[in-house]
């Protein structure tokens, strides 16, 4: 059913898109008018977040701010959410968006997601340091916090051993992690990253290898051939200098693997010395 | 065993009623064990609850103005209380207030676990209406059997005991039988703080398969199952304590 009208959404997208006149391109409008428009997260520390003067900073709106110096335009920042981003690209509110979304397939059928992906977010535990969890077997019996209805729940208990104690909300199962019911809490490494920057978190970690990565992906209209060659010029560039792992770093967070072996693959081809 | 669980796997690929519980070993034995949890937990909390009630309704008929205002305030916070509410407050507030002791994994753990707070929410709350329920069947007792039995050189409590409370609780068992079965149905809420009952195990089980109407439908069918065996025996209990000339 779910599917079905996701197809039908993505289908009724690309009617409009087919039958629509030709209009004009948004990557000249934003030359001409000096100013590029990019919808970003505000509440997701530390891809889009506020900062004390009440600005939205962060990972998203850096690379934004690239993209923007490259073109030599000014730069707005739209402040999205999950559930209007991909809205506010087909009304035309955001040029551009750079908001911690998954790619899927029925979104592709929505938005045009920009190829190639420019970060990947996957499960992982937040831990206590002196656990010294360092492999995904090492939860073998251990008691873990989760989410209720999270989909790697059964996958940890089942694979690695864990016993899962499923809370209804992300605070109830922290609450739980710090007050000791808990050996670890498994949950999407992006939050847990991000909680990991908050004060009262300093004894923990997150030990072990990212799993179930699923990608992030940019988007711009569906049609706008021209920003969607530019941007995803701009991602590969981002990936061949690294700029997303150095603004990893920047920002306090553990690169993830997706970026840095999307660094490696882009990093150019270095011709073989021998034969 | 094995040809029914294959019917099952084929009536979800040809259907769509998709019952993993029976075809999908991993999620039939949590299934299983939930319900397990189900009965411990309820049958925990139905003998606390009524131990509760008992003890409480008889403090109630005390001398002492305190012992009676205890009581009272006891019952005043537990019956004005959501139990959902109780449940949270146990385990997160009071809990983390509770003694710590380190565990295998070497971390600090508070000594009570989510089962304990559970049951001591659970009990506190049906026995607060268990205090009320078997008051109500005290007063129908009447003034004169008491002072007989004291007449006789019974001091309070073994007139309590032997001759006050086997009256009143044939009196209450009607609206002790309510609130039983609506503790049991009440269990259900410790799913907020990972008791591993049925409708825990059911709501991960619906997460990962997207088989939400079997799930519920089968959770329905399953407490009615449970519930329709508590009622009859009490029933029969009900039948059995029958007083001659009194009720029906």
């Amino acid at each position: 059913m779910k599917s079905r009208t996701y197809i039908g959404v993505g289908l009724i997208g690309l009617g409009l898109a087919a039958t629509a006149p030709a209009r004009a391109d948004t990557l000249r409008d934003v030359i001409e008018s000096g100013t590029l428009t990019v919808g970003v997260k505000a509440d997701y520390r530390p891809y889009g977040y506020l900062d004390t003067d009440g600005n939205v900073v962060g990972i998203e709106p850096d690379l934004a701010q690239d993209a923007a110096d490259v073109l030599g335009v000014d730069l707005e920042l739209i402040e999205v959410v999950a559930s209007n981003r991909m809205q506010f690209l087909e009304q035309g509110r955001i040029d551009v968006m750079i908001a911690t979304m998954t790619d899927t397939m029925e979104r592709r059928g929505v938005v045009e997601i920009l190829n190639p992906d420019y970060y990947s977010s996957g499960t992982n535990i937040l831990a206590r340091k002196s656990s010294e969890f360092s492999d995904w077997s090492d939860l073998d019996g251990a008691p873990v916090c989760g989410v209720q209805g999270a989909f790697y729940n059964r996958k940890t208990e089942e694979e690695f051993g864990a016993d899962i104690v499923g809370f209804t909300g992300t605070s109830e199962a922290l609450n739980a992690l710090q007050q000791g019911r808990c050996a670890a809490f498994v949950y999407d490494d992006s939050f847990l990253n991000s909680r990991l920057q908050e004060d009262g978190w300093a004894d923990y970690e997150m030990p072990l290898e990212t799993i179930d990565d699923a990608p992030w992906g940019m988007a711009v209209k569906t049609g706008e051939d021209a920003m969607a060659a530019f941007m995803s010029g701009m991602i590969v560039h981002w990936h061949t200098t690294g700029r997303i792992v150095e603004l990893e770093e920047e920002y306090g967070i553990q690169p993830v693997p997706f970026t840095r072996r999307m660094h490696e693959r882009y990093r150019g081809y270095i011709p073989d010395s021998g034969s | 065993m094995l040809e029914i669980s294959e019917w099952f796997r084929v009536l979800a690929e040809t259907s769509g009623i998709n019952l993993t519980i029976v075809y999908d070993a991993y999620d039939r034995e949590r299934m299983v064990r939930g319900f397990f949890n189900t009965i411990l937990l309820s049958g925990i909390c139905l003998v606390l609850s009524i131990v509760i009630g008992v003890v409480g309704a008889w403090l109630q008929g005390s001398s002492l103005k305190w012992t009676r205002r205890i009581v009272s305030g006891y019952i005043q916070l537990f019956r004005n209380t959501p139990p959902l509410v109780q449940m949270y407050f146990f385990f997160f507030a009071l809990g983390a207030l509770m003694p710590r002791m380190q565990n295998e994994w070497g971390i600090m753990e508070p000594i009570l676990s989510n089962w304990h707070w559970a049951i001591i929410s659970l009990s506190f709350f049906a026995g607060a209406f268990n205090v009320e329920i078997f008051r109500s069947g005290i007063e129908a007792v009447p003034k004169a059997t008491v002072e007989a039995a004291k007449s006789l050189g019974y001091t309070r409590l073994q007139a309590y005991r032997h001759v006050v409370l086997p009256l009143a609780l044939r009196v209450c068992l009607p609206a002790l039988n309510n609130n039983l079965v609506n503790l049991v149905k009440t269990t259900t809420l410790a799913y907020a703080i990972a008791v591993p009952e049925m409708l825990y195990v059911a709501n991960q089980i619906w997460s990962d398969s997207l088989n939400v109407p079997e799930m519920m439908t089968f959770l329905l069918f399953a407490y009615v199952g449970l519930l329709a065996l508590l009622v009859w025996v009490m029933n029969r209990w009900e039948r059995s304590l029958r007083l001659p000339g009194f009720g029906s």
